[in-house]
């Protein structure tokens, strides 16, 4: 297979790299869902691109199209439709979640979330004998 | 499940641990139940030695358990009758000693005691099931059960000491016996697909020279209840429970559960003629002659009584590990006289041990002057426990020790024929002395420790005491002279 | 078509309607009665279904009447029946369990949103087990793993710590199963089918006409196993579930303790034995060394890393770590035995922790907390959960007469047979740091004096020691009974591995 003719591919590793480094690297909690889905992008590009044939058409099929029609694969397209829609729902779901957290720390940041809890687990946990005479750090 | 007189004899003991936890609340009755189920149990069991000494089998087939093959079941055959002959009898009077024992210390309604009844109940069930297991499955069994049955026992006190000493004798049970006995089992079965004991073994020709020899060692240090070193440590560690306790542990049930099963497993799965051609037994004899004589020279320098005993035990344990590990009739056959004669000797002395601890607060040999004189019936039937311990006639444990000597003979092995005679040298060094000072030794001074009582001012054991030491005693005495029902079943377990 | 036929598509089409109906129950105590007689429902089901495919044979259902490969099938075979009734069994028994827990740790007027995706959940993870084409499983898994994630998130009523537990398991499993997903897609490419028995077919023609594996197979199948294991938390890719699991509503992490990793398992062995088949040479050295050191690890370091908790139910996470190293363990070395106690960890393995994290449940809900400094002395005021919780321990030990010792038994029998001696050494050490993790709990249990700011507590409601001792006592009988279930496996564990082309 030829450098040029597998673009495609390249692409696609390029993209997903990009949103794989953002999960890992980047602290702040919307980044790292934003680099999530631009990683899934890249696999739907990855099942689109291998769809293709060519000389097809779009894989749609209306009351007039001549019945000798080249289309593309349609069965990559209708699994990424599914995809998409469970992408959208994680991340759905990611930002509810970090709405909540946003309300309980105070904060979208994971390495402050990280080191809070680490403190919050440090602390001595107030005695009811002594609440009140003692400070609860953290 | 099959209801024949196995069964029913398994099963006594748990009954009697459920109607135990039942009349938990009236001590008198609970004593009286635990007694009633001794009794009947030794019952139960001494009425299948006829037909089992004549060639019967009595067997029965429990549950399927994993599949054909590898199934619970019971066979009593000689070797597991005397084991459950000499557990149930001592259980009778275990039980005896413990009333007196406990009801001295503490009271007859002092926390802990009702769990104390049950589980030495569990435990009798547990040694049962070893004694009749019909194969290896089924022994490994009912062996973990009895770990697990005896440690609330061990650690009765419920004190610092008992939970660390429970920490040791659990880690080391469970572990050698999940690393090296279940290793062994399995391989067992992989390499003949069968777990029953068969007389002659059943891995001749399926195993080769090396695998016996591995297959040797991994059974023989997987039971970790021989004490056979170095996972002997467990045993002195567990002296801080209660002397009944030390008592069911090194005579009754536990320590003759180790010895049963490699004796067993040497007869009915290694195979004793596989084992003499493979050598398989060689590097454990070495061990366990090892054993023998540093467990003695630990024994001299120990003071606290019971540790003597107990390094005592080790080394008499080894015996019967050395007698299996040769694997020749004549020590097989003393192997399984020794289980009877060592149980005997070693009860009477921890109940001495006991005795001595309830009435006069002592445990130092240092402090033992002189009390043989306070004390007479209890250190006179020390004095037999020590000579039958020692091997001299006329009490039982000569017999033993002439059978012992017969196998290192027959298997033409002189060091270990001189290990056995140093050691019994080593014995007489250990054990004798006691019972001398006892008669002959001055009293010491005025309480030297901070003992609640002045060193003046005791008696005898309590009766309750006194009659299980007297009975054992006397056992010890009469299986000299009446050798034979015990000789004709060990002859033919090693058959 | 008779009513038996349709089984395969109620056991997942019934919790699924009853999800989303959920939502309409309103507050109070329907929503969880809806939710139990749900689960019972398909865990009749189940059963029927059960005793047709051990009787029958496996049983097929074409989705909407398209035949496959071209339609989407639902395949039941003996495997997948033995897992959809764990599952469903498991579901059951724990919903009725929830009620108490639910109702502390979720506000009342969000009970039926809490119970839906409960059931939806359950659709999910039986959806999987039933379905027989590789992308209508990719989809299930995200159904059940997405309301997975939303279930952990539930517990920020009690702890907050729930919430970054529950997005950092988000982005780990949405990575895991992305990387499903592009491994199913490579599949694809190279055989133009996604019905697993028809991948199988033409893997196996392909392999033979080209005399050996196409690169492109090769990425799909590491693709699918990083990804598998992710999900079903094998070392090191564990690393969401201590967390998810300690912060979770106890309930959702009894539920998620027993099932949801199994049916993590569930995909591996599906994917390994029937759509790449055993013979294919994946599972010979060396890949097969990489996922035997996976599996070594496993059982390492979670037993380790659990004797130094101090939380029960952190203990009992690393504990499950450890318990599915010994699973791949079986599967890695593709001997029957070993595969067969595979298959019987998965079902003892669920019981056993299953009722353990219910014990969490109970004294959660009664002390408030599951930190090991707080159950001194529960052994007294708390006998019948201490009973459970020391049987269950006994069986992670494997101790003879629990189901533990019969996988554990097959696994052994399989690991020595083949040979492979540092496993099977590996599996024994794993077993004696179970019994540390478990005595220092049952010490604290039975011998430490009791916490001051517990010291009034009793034993919990019957409704919740119920459940308790459903699970742990059929983790006993299996223990004594298992000659029907090594039966079962046995024969699961022969087609499996006969499914090697």
């Amino acid at each position: 297979m030829e450098l040029l003719g597998t673009y495609n591919y390249w692409v696609y590793v390029v993209i997903m790299m990009i949103g794989f480094y953002a999960v890992i690297a980047r602290h702040n909690l919307v980044k790292k869902v934003i680099g999530l889905g631009i990683f899934q992008t890249g696999i739907f590009l990855l099942y689109i691109s291998m769809g293709v044939v060519r000389g097809g058409s779009a894989p749609v099929r209306g009351p007039g199209t001549p019945p000798d029609t080249l289309f593309a694969n349609p069965l990559p397209h209708v699994l990424i439709l599914t995809a998409i829609v469970v992408s959208l729902s994680t991340m759905a779901v990611a930002l509810a979640i970090i709405v909540n957290i946003q309300r309980r720390y105070g904060t979208i940041e994971a390495d402050e979330i990280h080191r809070m809890d680490r403190e919050e687990a440090e602390a001595p946990a107030p005695s009811p004998v002594s609440a009140g005479a003692e400070e609860v750090a953290g | 499940m099959e209801l024949t007189l196995p069964t029913i004899a398994l099963l006594t003991p748990l009954f009697g641990a459920i109607l135990i936890a039942l009349t938990g609340r009236r001590p008198d009755l609970r004593e009286g139940v635990t007694l009633l189920t001794a009794v009947g149990l030794f019952l139960i069991i001494a009425s299948m030695w006829g037909p089992v000494a004549g060639g019967e089998r009595p067997s029965a087939h429990l549950v399927e358990l994993m599949g054909p093959g590898l199934t619970l079941a019971l066979e009593v055959e000689p070797l597991g009758l005397i084991y459950a002959l000499v557990a149930s009898f001592l259980w009778i009077f275990n039980s005896v000693y413990s009333i007196g024992y406990m009801r001295t210390l503490y009271g007859a309604r002092s926390e802990g005691q009702t769990r104390y009844y049950i589980c030495f109940a569990a435990a009798i069930f547990a040694a049962l099931g070893i004694a009749f297991s019909a194969n290896l499955l089924t022994l490994f069994l009912f062996y973990e059960v009895l770990t697990f049955s005896t440690y609330p026992l061990v650690t009765h006190a419920r004190n610092e000491a008992a939970f660390r000493s429970g920490r040791i004798y659990l880690g080391i049970l469970v572990s050698t016996s999940t690393l090296f006995l279940l290793t062994a089992t399995i391989w067992t079965w992989v390499l003949t697909g069968t777990l029953d004991f068969t007389e002659g073994g059943i891995l001749a020709g399926k195993a080769s020279a090396g695998t016996m020899v591995a297959l040797t060692c991994l059974f023989f240090f997987g039971t970790g209840k021989t004490a056979l070193m170095p996972f002997h440590l467990w045993l002195p560690n567990a002296m801080v429970a209660p002397t009944p306790v030390s008592a069911l542990l090194h005579a009754v049930a536990v320590v003759k559960a180790g010895v049963f099963t490699v004796l067993k497993i040497a007869v009915a799965i290694l195979g004793l003629e596989t084992m003499r051609q493979t050598g398989a037994g060689d590097v454990v004899a070495w061990f366990a002659a090892f054993t023998i004589i540093v467990a003695s020279l630990l024994a001299m320098s120990q003071d606290n009584l019971k540790a003597r005993l107990a390094y005592s035990t080790i080394g008499q344990l080894s015996y019967i590990v050395l007698a299996a590990a040769i694997a020749t009739k004549s020590s097989i056959t003393g192997g399984a006289m020794h289980i009877a004669m060592h149980a005997f000797g070693k009860i009477t002395l921890f109940f001495c041990a006991g005795a001595i601890y309830a009435t006069a607060h002592k445990t130092k040999i240092s402090e033992l002057g002189g009390i043989g004189r306070r004390m007479p019936i209890t250190m006179l039937c020390f004095l037999v426990g020590a000579l039958s311990t020692i091997g001299l006639p006329p009490f039982g444990g000569a017999w033993s020790k002439w059978f012992l000597v017969q196998g290192t003979i027959e298997a033409h092995d002189i060091v270990f024929l001189v290990v056995l005679l140093v050691s019994s040298l080593l014995n007489i060094a250990y054990l004798l002395p006691i019972p001398l000072v006892a008669f002959f030794g001055r009293e010491p001074q005025a309480a030297a420790d901070g003992e609640e009582h002045p060193p003046a001012e005791h008696g005898e054991a309590p009766l309750l005491c006194r009659i299980p030491i007297i009975v054992t005693a006397i056992g010890c005495l009469l299986l000299f002279f009446w050798p034979r029902f015990l000789h004709d079943l060990a002859a033919l377990a090693a058959n | 078509m008779s009513f038996a036929d349709h089984l395969p598509l109620l056991v997942l089409l019934v919790p699924l309607l009853g999800g989303v109906l959920s939502v309409f129950t309103g507050g109070g105590r329907v929503p969880w009665l809806w939710a139990c007689s749900v689960t019972l429902l398909t865990f009749l089901g189940a059963l029927e279904l059960f005793s047709i495919v051990t009787t029958a044979g496996t049983r097929t259902y074409a989705l909407g009447d398209w035949p496959a490969p071209w339609g989407i099938e639902l395949v039941v075979d003996t495997l997948s029946a033995i897992v959809i009734t764990l599952v469903s069994g498991i579901a059951t028994v724990v919903t009725f369990f929830a009620r108490r827990n639910v109702e502390k740790d979720i506000p009342a007027d969000r009970l039926n949103f809490f119970y839906s995706l409960w059931l939806l959940a359950i659709t999910g993870l039986l959806g999987i087990t039933a379905t027989g084409d590789a992308f209508n499983l990719y989809v299930l898994l995200e159904i059940s793993s997405l309301t997975i994630y939303a279930l952990v998130a539930m517990g920020k009523e009690t702890d907050r710590r729930a919430l970054p537990a529950a997005i950092n398991y988000l982005v780990m499993g949405s990575i895991g199963a992305s990387f499903l997903l592009i491994g199913v897609g490579y599949l694809y490419m190279a055989t133009g089918t996604l019905n697993m028995a028809d991948l199988h077919e033409t893997l196996t023609l392909m392999r033979e006409a080209e005399g050996g594996f196409n690169r492109t197979v090769l990425t799909s199948f590491a693709f699918i196993t990083v990804g598998l294991g992710l999900k079903m938390a094998l070392f090191p890719l564990h690393t969401w579930m201590p967390n998810a699991y300690t912060y979770a509503p106890a309930a959702v992490s009894a539920l998620l303790a027993a099932t949801a990793t199994k049916v993590g398992i569930y995909m591996a062995f599906r994917f390994t034995f029937t759509v790449f088949g055993s013979d294919f040479g994946f599972l010979q050295p060396p890949n097969s060394t990489v996922l035997m050191a996976c599996a070594c690890g496993a059982v390492l370091f979670g037993s380790y890393v659990a004797i130094r908790q101090r939380s029960l139910a952190r203990l009992l996470a690393y504990s499950s770590v450890a318990q599915i190293g010994y699973i791949v363990l079986g599967l890695s070395v593709l001997q029957t035995d070993a595969v067969t106690g595979s298959i019987l960890h998965i079902v003892n393995h669920a019981l056993m922790k299953g009722g353990l994290f219910l014990v969490v449940g109970v004294v959660a809900w009664r002390l408030g907390s599951s930190d090991l400094s707080a159950l001194g002395g529960l052994g007294r005021r708390m006998p019948l959960t201490s009973a459970a919780f020391v049987v269950g321990g006994l069986g992670l030990i494997g101790v003879p007469g629990t189901a533990g010792f019969v996988s554990k038994w097959y696994l052994l029998s399989g690991l020595l047979s083949s040979g492979h001696w540092p496993l099977a050494v590996t599996v024994l050490i794993g077993s004696v740091l179970a019994g540390i993790y478990v005595w220092r709990v049952v010490e604290i249990i039975y011998f430490r004096p009791p916490d001051p700011r517990h010291a009034e507590v009793s034993e919990g409601p019957v409704t919740m020691l119920l459940p308790v001792w459903i699970l742990i006592g059929l983790s006993l009988w299996f223990g004594v009974h298992s000659a029907g279930p090594v039966a079962l496996a046995g024969e699961a564990a022969r087609t499996l591995l006969g499914q090697g082309g």
